[in-house]
């Protein structure tokens, strides 16, 4: 009934519509969602290569009991629970200093703080592999300062290597948040500022009861980002640390997992299948609560 | 009195905060200039300064990589991939914008869900389907699976809600057809947001490295990306030769955001909007 009152006309924006639309749709179509379902078909077999057969939950079950997924999960976890609030404080921080339109060199500071985001995620690491050498000049420098007495062995304690990583990906991603962060800001009235400034509202209050509470989609669009960012994390580790999921596995994250099970130890691509789902399920879940608890505050 | 010492401090504060950050943020680039230049021993020594090594880093890089082939196979990929994308993802920008199905929204909103796919669920099943194909090692098998982006179709169609309409209806008037609506209305009129596009796909295309890892396996089809990784990995790395590596690497995606710095944060803008 619909169709036939919105006549010829509503057909012909239908039919240029969907000629738009289609390559894409069939694009993400074949590489995305037939892989996705297929994989779920994958997680529920087992066998070496392409020898599969139905296994049913023998792969859930094998999660449970496999240390080096426990670990590889926790190390994931570590570095979203730590790594990406810090990061979004200190773009939140950078972006409403910057869009001060009085601070002296923005567009510098703005530039600089951004210029990360344009290196390869393999650059970079290999970079820091380098400055965290045990003399390298990471070192060196904090020895100078007298922070340390010794060497600290960032690339071969388990505890060290971990926080190598965290600093890295902080690194290469804070200005990009930054950005916008200061685009959003952007759209924001300067003249609510001006009146909390003359009402005597301090620059703390005036971040918290104000910058953040209008950021608020952005920083939700930020935060989900950087979450399937963290839970994908595998070019830093891998050219960080050897490759291997560094000193006893202690910077192995799950991508790293999936592609040693696939392609470094004796294929076996309905267990990797299976553990690829752990991070399509992490990321939905922790997106809905993202998304929740966004919905909750304002209310 | 108090005021005008708090105010001080406070600026004193700002501005050695956004200093750090700032050298913080450079300082990595600034090393691997002058690592260049300094041999392996004095890297890994931690040296800061520049050293006379350059001219022998840069003939050892070019004589264990064919860097001409190496680049071209980057460049070709990122090229590719870029120019593709940008084709595809405007069509379905504007598309979903003119589309007046009452399917639209269900169907952008089931597209967008797509973002939250990992690439780890999708690795095994599309090396499986490139190796069916007969297509490893080949640079398409890169860039096939990267054209579907939904993150730049809505880039795109963010963008053009800004496209005045009064132009979509004139050319109408004038018996245009959508098809050159958006060939030549379009297009022009969105430079910058194609601009702000490229960069963004060309960077991400340029310095892809867990799938063409994976595909790439001989020599003759490597990336950069791929070569970096290799050279930094071997048990005694010539570090001066991995850093004029990845100063090479770095300066294309560089140059490009320098270049575009503008139309870059006008992007940025125009998709928060």
């Amino acid at each position: 009934m619909v169709h036939a009152r919105r006549g010829s006309i509503g057909r012909y924006y239908d039919v240029n519509g969907w000629l738009f639309v289609a390559p894409v749709l069939g694009l993400i179509g074949l590489f995305m969602i037939y892989p996705i379902v297929w994989s779920l078909w994958m997680s529920f077999q087992s066998g070496r290569g392409m020898m599969m057969k139905f296994a049913g939950f023998a792969n859930i079950v094998r999660l449970w009991n496999d240390p080096v997924f426990i670990k590889a999960l926790t190390n994931t976890m570590t570095y979203f629970v730590v790594q990406v609030p810090i990061m979004i404080v200190l773009a939140l921080i950078l972006a409403s200093i910057l869009n001060n339109p009085r601070i002296f060199g923005r567009g510098l500071f703005r530039t600089a703080i951004f210029l990360p985001c344009v290196t390869s995620l393999v650059a970079y690491s290999v970079l820091f592999k380098g400055m965290f050498a045990p003399d390298g000049v990471v070192n060196s420098t904090l020895a100078a300062l007298g922070v340390i007495s010794s060497p600290i062995p960032w690339l071969t304690h388990p505890f060290w290597a971990k926080v190598l990583v965290i600093i890295a990906i902080t690194w290469r991603w804070t200005g990009y948040n930054m950005i916008f962060y200061l685009a959003a800001l952007q759209n924001i009235d300067r003249s609510i500022y001006e009146v909390a400034r003359i009402d005597g509202v301090p620059a703390w209050a005036r971040f918290t009861h104000i910058t953040i509470p209008l950021l608020k989609p952005v920083i939700l669009f930020t935060t989900v980002i950087s979450t399937i960012g963290t839970l994908q994390l595998f070019d830093e580790v891998y050219n960080l640390t050897e490759g291997r999921g560094g000193p006893s596995n202690a910077t192995l994250t799950l991508s790293l997992y999936i592609y040693n099970l696939t392609f470094r130890f004796m294929p076996n691509f309905g267990y990797a299948a299976t553990v690829s789902y752990v991070i399509v399920v992490l990321v939905a879940l922790l997106a809905f609560f993202q998304f929740f608890a966004a919905r909750e505050r304002d209310k | 009195m108090t005021n005008g010492i708090g105010r001080a401090a406070g600026a004193l504060l700002t501005y050695g905060f956004l200093g750090l950050m700032a050298f913080l943020s450079v300082f990595p680039f600034f090393w691997m200039i002058l690592g260049a230049t300094n041999s392996s021993i004095d890297i890994i020594k931690g040296r800061v300064l520049p050293g006379a090594a350059l001219a022998t880093n840069v003939s050892t890089f070019f004589t264990q990589v064919n860097a001409p082939l190496v680049f071209w196979n980057s460049a070709k990929i990122a090229i590719l991939s870029t120019v593709l994308t940008l084709a595809v993802s405007s069509l379905a920008g504007y598309g979903f914008e003119i589309f007046r199905s009452h399917h639209r929204e269900r169907l952008y909103r089931a597209m967008l869900l797509t973002l939250m796919i990992p690439f780890a669920a999708l690795m095994i099943p599309l090396f499986i389907m490139m190796g069916k194909a007969g297509l490893i090692n080949t640079h398409i098998a890169v860039v096939l699976p990267t054209i579907a982006s939904a993150f730049v179709v809505f880039y795109f169609r963010q963008c053009t809600k800004a496209f005045p309409s009064e132009l979509r209806d004139a050319a109408k008037v004038d018996g245009l057809k959508e098809w050159q609506i958006f060939l030549f209305i379009y297009v022009p009129v969105m430079r910058s947001t194609y601009a702000a596009a490229f960069i963004i796909v060309f960077m991400t295309a340029w310095n892809n490295y867990l799938w063409p890892l994976i595909v790439l396996q001989s020599n003759e089809t490597k990336t950069i990306t791929l070569v970096i990784s290799s050279l930094a990995s071997a048990y005694y790395p010539d570090y001066g030769v991995v850093m004029v590596g990845t100063v090479l690497a770095t300066l294309p995606t560089l140059a490009v955001f320098f270049f575009m710095q503008r139309q870059f944060v006008q992007g940025m803008l125009g998709s928060v909007k």
